[in-house]
C-alpha cells in the first residue's frame, strides 16, 4: 500500500504542559516518531540556591500546580534528611493523608477530565456535561472531595501551607477529620460508579503492550506512596532513596528541554501502573476488587491501563484514608509545633506523585541556606519511555487513517498523565 | 449579546492558575452559560483564530514565546494575565538575581550550549504585550477569577482589591506571624484572597505583589519593634517580587 503520513501536532491538548509528537511515513515506512518536549525550563534547582531552609517548599512547590503536595512534602523530607529532623508518628500519618487529598483530586481530574472524552470520542468534557451530566457530576463530586481534603489538611487546595519541616504549622481539628472521614465513606458509591463507567469504556483503549521496566517505591506491608526503598520489576534488587542518582542517570536529549532517565535499560516508566505492578498484593479489599473487576492484573505492560490503575488508587486513597483518620481520631489530635534547628548536611526526599517517583535532594550550611539542589520529576522518567512506545506503537497503527494516528498517540501520551510543567512542559503531535 | 469566545493561554508556570478553573467545579459549568470557551489546550483540544477575551497564565522567558504573545495581543480584544507567573514574574524572577550562563550550566551542565535550552530573564506578561487586567495570586483566587470574568462578559469593570492583606488577616481572628518570630508580608500585600497562609499558620509571602503605594515606613517600624532588620525583610520579598519596584529599594 502507498501511504503517506505526516503529523506535527504542536503542543498536544488535554495534558500539564508542552508536547509535541512528530511521526513522518511514506509508503508505509516510518522514517520518523519523536516525542519532542518543548516547555520552557524554569531552573529551580538553580533558584534555590540562597534560600533560607524554612523557603525551599514554598519556591519547588511552584514546580507544579497539581503536584504541589507531592513537592512540597519531598523538599520537607529532604530537609529534614540534611539536618536531622525527626517528626511524630502523627505528622507522618496527616502527611500522608494530604498527600492521599493530592491523588484522589489528581487522578479523578486525569481520568474524568482528559481522558474520559477520548473514550467517549469528544473534544473536551464540556460536551459531556449534555450527553453524560450524572458521570459528570459524579466526578466533580470526587474531585472536589479531593480537594477539600487538600485544603481541610494543607491549608490551601494548591501549593499548601501547613507542612513545614519538623510537622504542621496549623494542625486540623478532630471535628474537621470526623466530617472528612464520613465525607470518604459516602464518597464510596461514586467511586464504583466511575471504576464501572471506566471498566465499560475499557474496551475502547488499545491492546498495546511492549515489555517494560517499571519503577516505584516498595515498602513492606504497605501500597507504598511515601515511605519505603526504590524498586524496579527488572530486579530483586532495591535501592535507598539516598542512591536514587544511581538509578535516574539523567541526560539531555535533542528532543527535550525535560531531561530524560534510564536504570536497567534505555527507557523505564513511572505512575499508577508503575506502583501497581510493584504494590499490587498490597492493595485494599476494594481496591483489589476494583483491579479484578477492571481486568488490571500484576505485569501488565499496557502503557493505556495506567489510568485504569489510577481509578484502582482512587479507590486505595479512600479505602487507607479512612483506616488512617481512624487511628488518628482514636488517639486524638496532639498539639505539637515544628521547632527545628537549621544544621549542615544534605537530604534526599522521595514521595510518589500522582504520575510517578519523585526525587529531591537538597544542601544546606550550618545557617540553613541553601547550597544547592537536584529535582528529579516523574515527566522526565516518563519521556524516553513514551519515546520507546511511540516507536514500537506506530509501525502497528501506521496503515490507519492519519487522524486516528495522531487521536492514538496524544491517547498514548495522555496515559501517562504527562505534567510536562513539572518536567519542564510539553504535548503536540507531529505528522510530516 | 452574543457570548463572548474566550481562549485560555499559557507560557512557563504551574498551571495551577488554570487547575484552579477546573477547581471551580459545578461553577465551572455555570461560567460557561456567559462565555464560549473556543481555546484551552488543557482542557480541550478545540483551536480559535480569534478570541473576545484570552486569559494567559505563565512567564515569559524566550524570544519564541515574545513573538507567541504578541500574536495572542493580535488575536484577542481583552487579554487578562492570571497569576504571578503572568502578571508581575513571580517566583520564576528568582532566577533574574543570577547569571544567566551559570545557572542554565548549574542544571543542565555540559548540555547547556544546547540551542534548545536557550532562556531570557524571565518578564511578566505586562513587560511584553499591554495586558487589561490582572488576576494576582500564586495561585490565582478561583473565585475572583470568576467575578473578573463575569463582569467583562457583562461590559462591567471588576473592581480589584487595593489594600493589604493584613485588613482579610485580622477579620479572620489571626494572631499576627510577627508574634510568632516570621516576618510576614502582609503589610505589604494586595489583598483578595482572604488571607489563607497566615490562616494555615504560615507568613504571607507576597504572591499578589504589592498594593499600590505601600506603607514602607510602617513596614520599618515594624521590623524595628520586632528587632528585625529591614535586609531580612527584603530577603523574604525577593522571593515573589524579585526586581519589582519597593523590593530593591
Amino acid at each position: 500500500m502507498s501511504k503517506t503520513v505526516d503529523i506535527n501536532e504542536q503542543h498536544v491538548t488535554r495534558v500539564e504542559g508542552h508536547g509535541n509528537i512528530r511521526v513522518r511515513a511514506s509508503d508505509g515506512a516510518v522514517e520518523q516518531v519523536e516525542w519532542q518536549v518543548p516547555e520552557a525550563p524554569r531552573f529551580f534547582e538553580a533558584m534555590v540556591r540562597g534560600r533560607d531552609y524554612q523557603d525551599i517548599q514554598t519556591i519547588v512547590s511552584r514546580i507544579c500546580g497539581i503536584c504541589s503536595v507531592t513537592h512540597s512534602l519531598a523538599a520537607i523530607k529532604a530537609i529534614e534528611a540534611a539536618m536531622g529532623i525527626s517528626v511524630s508518628e502523627q505528622t507522618d500519618k496527616l502527611r500522608i493523608l494530604t498527600h492521599y487529598g493530592e491523588q484522589l483530586e489528581s487522578h479523578s481530574l486525569h481520568v474524568g477530565y482528559l481522558v474520559a472524552p477520548d473514550l467517549l470520542g469528544v473534544n473536551s468534557v464540556l460536551p459531556l456535561v449534555e450527553s453524560h451530566p450524572d458521570v459528570v457530576k459524579t466526578i466533580i463530586r470526587i474531585h472536589r472531595l479531593g480537594n477539600d481534603w487538600m485544603e481541610l489538611l494543607g491549608g490551601r487546595r494548591t501549593h499548601p501551607v501547613t507542612l513545614r519541616p519538623g510537622g504542621f504549622g496549623k494542625l486540623p481539628r478532630e471535628s474537621e477529620l470526623k466530617k472528612l472521614r464520613n465525607d470518604l465513606e459516602n464518597i464510596i458509591p461514586d467511586l464504583k460508579t466511575v471504576a464501572q463507567v471506566i471498566g465499560d469504556l475499557a474496551p475502547k483503549l488499545p491492546a498495546f503492550n511492549r515489555d517494560t521496566e517499571y519503577i516505584s517505591l516498595l515498602n513492606e506491608g504497605e501500597y507504598s506512596f511515601y515511605h519505603g526503598r526504590i524498586a524496579s520489576t527488572d530486579t530483586e534488587e532495591t535501592k535507598d532513596v539516598d542512591e536514587f542518582e544511581s538509578v535516574v542517570n539523567e541526560y539531555v536529549s535533542p528532543q527535550s528541554t525535560a531531561k530524560w532517565t534510564r536504570w536497567h535499560r534505555d527507557a523505564y516508566a513511572v505512575g499508577a501502573l508503575a506502583r501497581f505492578n510493584l504494590n499490587a498484593e498490597e492493595l485494599k479489599p476494594l481496591a483489589k476488587e476494583t483491579a479484578q473487576n477492571l481486568g488490571l492484573t500484576q505485569g501488565c505492560c499496557n502503557p493505556f491501563m495506567n489510568n485504569v490503575a489510577q481509578v484502582v488508587e482512587c479507590v486505595q486513597v479512600v479505602e487507607h484514608g479512612i483506616e488512617l483518620l481512624d487511628d488518628v481520631l482514636s488517639q486524638g489530635i496532639e498539639e505539637e509545633v515544628p521547632a527545628p534547628k537549621p544544621a549542615p548536611g544534605t537530604g534526599v526526599g522521595c514521595v510518589e506523585a500522582p504520575r510517578g517517583i519523585l526525587f529531591h535532594k537538597y544542601s544546606f550550611d550550618e545557617h540553613g541556606v541553601c547550597q544547592g539542589g537536584n529535582i528529579c520529576i516523574p515527566t522526565n522518567q516518563n519521556h524516553a519511555n513514551i519515546q520507546k512506545d511511540f516507536e514500537s506503537f506506530v509501525p502497528q497503527i501506521i496503515d490507519r487513517d492519519q487522524e486516528e494516528v495522531r487521536l492514538l498517540l496524544e491517547m498514548l501520551v495522555r496515559s501517562y498523565d504527562p505534567c510536562i510543567s513539572c518536567s519542564t512542559h510539553y504535548l503536540n503531535v507531529d505528522f510530516v | 449579546m452574543d457570548k463572548p469566545t474566550v481562549g485560555i493561554f499559557d507560557f512557563a508556570c504551574c498551571e495551577g492558575c488554570q487547575l484552579q478553573i477546573v477547581n471551580m467545579e459545578e461553577e465551572l459549568l455555570d461560567l460557561v452559560s456567559v462565555i464560549n470557551p473556543v481555546q484551552w489546550r488543557e482542557g480541550s483540544s478545540d483551536k480559535a483564530e480569534r478570541v473576545d477575551i484570552a486569559i494567559v497564565e505563565g512567564s515569559i522567558t524566550r524570544a519564541e514565546d515574545e513573538e507567541h504573545a504578541h500574536d495572542i495581543r493580535s488575536r484577542a480584544g481583552i487579554v487578562i494575565a492570571i497569576g504571578a507567573c503572568a502578571t508581575f514574574g513571580g517566583v520564576n524572577k528568582l532566577k533574574n538575581n543570577f547569571d544567566l550562563a551559570e545557572v542554565k550550566q548549574y542544571v543542565y551542565g555540559d548540555s547547556a550550549r544546547m540551542h534548545h535550552l536557550n532562556t531570557q530573564p524571565t518578564k511578566g506578561i505586562n513587560e511584553v504585550i499591554h495586558v487589561d487586567y490582572n488576576i494576582q495570586g500564586c495561585p490565582m483566587n478561583e473565585k475572583e477569577f470568576s467575578y473578573a470574568v463575569r463582569c467583562l462578559a457583562k461590559g462591567v469593570e471588576p473592581v480589584i482589591p487595593n489594600h493589604p492583606v493584613c485588613v482579610e488577616c485580622k477579620m479572620r481572628g489571626n494572631v499576627c506571624r510577627y508574634e510568632y518570630n516570621e516576618i510576614c508580608l502582609g503589610p505589604l500585600t494586595r489583598a483578595g484572597c482572604n488571607a489563607p497562609c497566615p490562616t494555615g499558620g504560615f507568613w504571607c509571602f507576597g504572591c499578589r505583589g504589592w498594593v499600590d503605594n505601600p506603607n514602607t515606613d510602617a513596614a520599618r517600624d515594624i521590623m524595628d519593634y520586632y528587632g528585625l532588620t529591614v535586609e531580612q525583610l527584603k530577603g523574604k520579598m525577593r522571593l515573589f517580587n524579585s526586581k519589582q519596584e519597593h523590593t530593591d529599594e
